[in-house]
């Protein structure tokens, strides 16, 4: 079992877990990745790791309650403990070398981008931070980035915190401006990687995204994390899940991620009724 | 006292769930042997003084003397006899391809049905389950670690036979169940899984000790448990799971699947109950590619899942098909439907990406190959179109490369398996054994437990000759 040591209401649907692992933690590296189950009879969920301490033994993941297992995820507690917890899976993101960074982050993606930028900062690179987020309300890890970035940029689709539109309007902008970057590691949901790395095309900038495709086992199993990537048929789980931004073909990404949203609609609305049940009955 | 030999040329049948009925569940086909029947079949053992039937085992069951203990009614003892040799008599009863192995050389095969070994050892397997009360031996610890990396036949079988020499050992497991293809692979309906669970119950009984949701090669390295984790030797039995694909256009579209991953949904995560967290999708007509025992799972699990038409695809004739004879006939009588001599060309997607049909290429045999089947070649303006909204590709799987990425002193063959002495599973690498699918390919469960067991006897050699 896996206790869970740490846990923080970040905004209204993301929750942060930090959890005792000592075995994951001592291996993880930025860019990889853990799968959960919550109970006995829970479904595999890979979440990438936002964070890990070796001495503590604990890996921290964040997560947005979008489906019934989540919602169920949501509901655990400080001192409770999850059925399962396995990883570190996935190749590490190659940082090496890196001068000058754009991280960028969508959502619930700033979670996953942090400990990238992080790990660019303390290697001494020179670290700009975008962050986006539908509005003010969600804004997550500002904190955080700032510690770790030179220059961190948040915008809303809203415009609700001041800064309205998009994380690759701010890109443009930087790279019109002149700024140079060797490497952008965009992260979020897909589309938003996908017009980031049309931003960087144009430029040539070596365009890191990472990818989160539908997945069972994590270990190149069941081969349900296809994703063409220059052509070719690769297994996010075990190539990625970090890949060439510009090789990846996201319409085919964003349809298989798509695969099971109905099913996984009928399983909330089963999750939400059961929950208003044992509310109701109390 | 002696029974009647019995000098039927058939088997006695083995009862089964009535195809129609079965097709709609996931419970076990075969019903097994009641105490009569079992005897009534034992008596037809002539019980040989060469033991043909033994040399066609993996691993060697004392047949004749298990089938013997049958004809006397002692069942508990012939369970007792099958276990000297092997540690997982109810899987292998029940999953081993007995009509080219022991079955094959049976005297009895030669004018009329061989003796039904299989169904023999699955009834004195369930027998002693049900009612005799297990104690373990447990043997002291000779103070010795030994690290087994996959809980499948391979790792289990060595497991076993290192806990009676009084090893200390600890099996890893990259799922958060043991029990490898048998739990994942397997379905319900042609292996129980809580027998397996029994199986590995047993073990664990006698000392052995199973470490889940751990990736060797990720969360630790081999180096790692020979060098820092205390282990005297390692034995690599991580199987071939890596799936396979064709390589033609659309394999990419929803509806699209492997048969690990079609599989693993139904058996591990029980996605075939309606209350499962892990969702399935149910299709109306469903293609599965291949000929062999994972492709007839598959093709049978679907039928299951509620389709109306399922499809074989294979590209050779049926007399060429790899699948066990009696999975093949299960098959059909379910009603799936065998479309041999086609092979798919692409597979095609509705606006949508979701698959609605493949076109394939109708096949005819030439000359035999390098395999010495006859080879397929395509028939030219064959191309045909066949409504679907499921494919599962069965084409085969290949050794996960997580552990030879990360042991580089370890060899490896163009096919990414391990080479391994087929005698002892000695490795490259000093201390690290190897056997089962990792070393050969995709092969059967039994001769994955007698890869397993050949290495734990190597293993017990390696430790013992360190010390001496």
């Amino acid at each position: 079992m896996y206790k869970i040591v740490r846990k923080e209401i970040l905004n209204s649907q993301v929750k942060l877990l930090e959890i005792e692992a000592p075995y994951v933690a001592r291996k993880a590296e930025p860019g990889q990745f853990i799968i959960l189950r919550v109970d006995e009879s829970g479904e595999r969920i890979p979440f990438t790791i936002a964070d890990y301490d070796r001495e503590k033994g604990t890996v921290t993941i964040i997560f947005q309650e979008v489906g019934a297992s989540t919602l169920a995820l949501g509901l655990l507690n400080e001192g409770d403990s999850l059925a399962d917890f396995v990883g570190p899976l996935g190749v590490a993101s190659e940082l090496e070398g890196v001068k000058k960074a754009a991280v960028i982050g969508g959502g619930l993606g700033s979670a996953i981008a942090y400990p990238q930028a992080k790990k660019l900062n303390q290697m001494g690179a020179s670290v700009d931070v975008i962050m986006g987020y539908r509005n003010k309300d969600i804004i997550i890890l500002e904190k955080e980035m700032a510690e770790v970035s030179d220059r961190l940029f948040v915008t809303t689709d809203d415009g609700s915190n001041g800064t309205k539109g998009f994380v690759s309007d701010i890109l443009q902008k930087l790279l019109d401006e002149g700024t140079e970057y060797d490497v952008v590691i965009a992260i979020g949901p897909a589309i938003m990687m996908k017009v980031v790395c049309d931003v960087t095309r144009p430029h040539g900038i070596r365009t890191i995204v990472s990818l989160n495709p539908i997945m069972i086992d994590g270990t190149g199993m069941c081969g349900g994390c296809r994703v063409t990537v220059g052509g070719e048929t690769k297994f996010a789980c075990v190539d990625g899940p970090d890949f060439d931004g510009h090789q990846v073909d996201f319409d085919e990404l964003m349809r298989r991620l798509s695969m099971y949203k109905d099913k996984e609609r009928t399983a909330v609305e089963r999750h939400k009724c059961r929950l208003e049940d044992q509310v109701n009955a109390k | 006292m002696q029974n009647k030999r019995n000098m039927s040329p058939k088997k006695v049948d083995i009862p089964v769930q009535d195809p129609i009925v079965r097709s709609g569940n996931f419970e076990e086909v075969a019903l097994g042997y009641t105490e009569e029947m079992a005897i009534e079949e034992a008596n037809r053992c002539l019980n040989c003084k060469h033991k043909p039937c033994v040399s066609g085992c993996p691993v060697n069951v004392k047949i004749p003397e298990f089938v013997m203990l049958i004809t006397e009614g002692k069942f508990e003892e012939a369970y007792e006899k099958i276990l000297e040799t092997n540690s997982l008599p109810a899987v292998c009863g029940r999953v081993c391809p007995q009509e080219s192995q022991c079955e094959a050389k049976c005297v009895r095969g030669i004018k009329g049905e061989s003796v039904g070994i299989g169904r023999l050892e699955r009834f004195a397997a369930d027998w002693s389950m049900k009612n005799a009360e297990k104690k373990y031996d447990t043997v002291p610890f000779n103070g010795k670690k030994v690290a087994i990396i996959g809980s499948g036949p391979a790792g289990l079988a060595c497991a076993g036979d290192l806990v009676k020499l009084g090893y200390d050992v600890t099996i890893f497991e990259a799922f958060h169940l043991a029990g490898g293809v048998l739990v994942y692979g397997i379905p319900e309906f042609r292996l129980p899984k809580d027998l397996v669970q029994k199986e590995i119950d047993g073990l664990v009984a006698q000392g052995v000790k199973i470490r889940t949701n751990m990736v060797i090669g990720k969360v630790l390295t081999i180096d790692e448990l020979l060098e820092e984790e205390g282990f005297s030797a390692v034995f690599v039995g991580s199987g071939a799971g890596l799936p396979m694909f064709m390589n033609i256009p659309g394999e990419n579209l929803n509806g699209v699947y492997s048969a690990n991953e079609f599989l693993t949904r139904i058996n591990l995560m029980k996605a075939y109950k309606e209350d499962a967290k892990t969702p399935i999708m149910r299709g109306e007509a469903v293609a599965v590619v291949g000929g062999g025992n994972v492709a007839m799972d598959a093709a049978r699990s679907a039928k299951r899942l509620g389709a109306k038409d399922v499809y074989i695809i294979y590209r050779r004739s049926e007399a060429e098909m790899p699948a066990r004879l009696e999975e093949v006939h299960h098959a059909k009588e379910e009603g799936i439907i065998f479309k041999v001599l086609t092979n798919p060309v692409q597979i095609i997607g509705d606006d949508n990406g979701w698959v609605k049909g493949m076109e394939c290429v109708s096949m005819e045999l030439g000359e035999p190959d390098q395999s010495g089947r006859r080879r397929p070649i395509k028939i030219e303006g064959s191309e045909h179109v066949i409504d679907l909204d499921t494919v599962i590709m069965s084409i085969g799987t290949s050794p996960n490369p997580l552990i030879r990425s990360t042991t580089p002193d370890l060899a490896t063959n163009k096919w990414g398996c391990i080479e391994a002495d087929a005698e002892t599973g000695t490795t490259s690498k000093e201390g690290v054994f190897a056997g089962g699918d990792a070393v050969t390919g995709a092969a059967t469960v039994i001769l994955a437990m007698g890869a397993g067991k050949k290495a734990a006897k190597a293993i017990d050699e390696y430790i013992k000759s360190k010390e001496a």
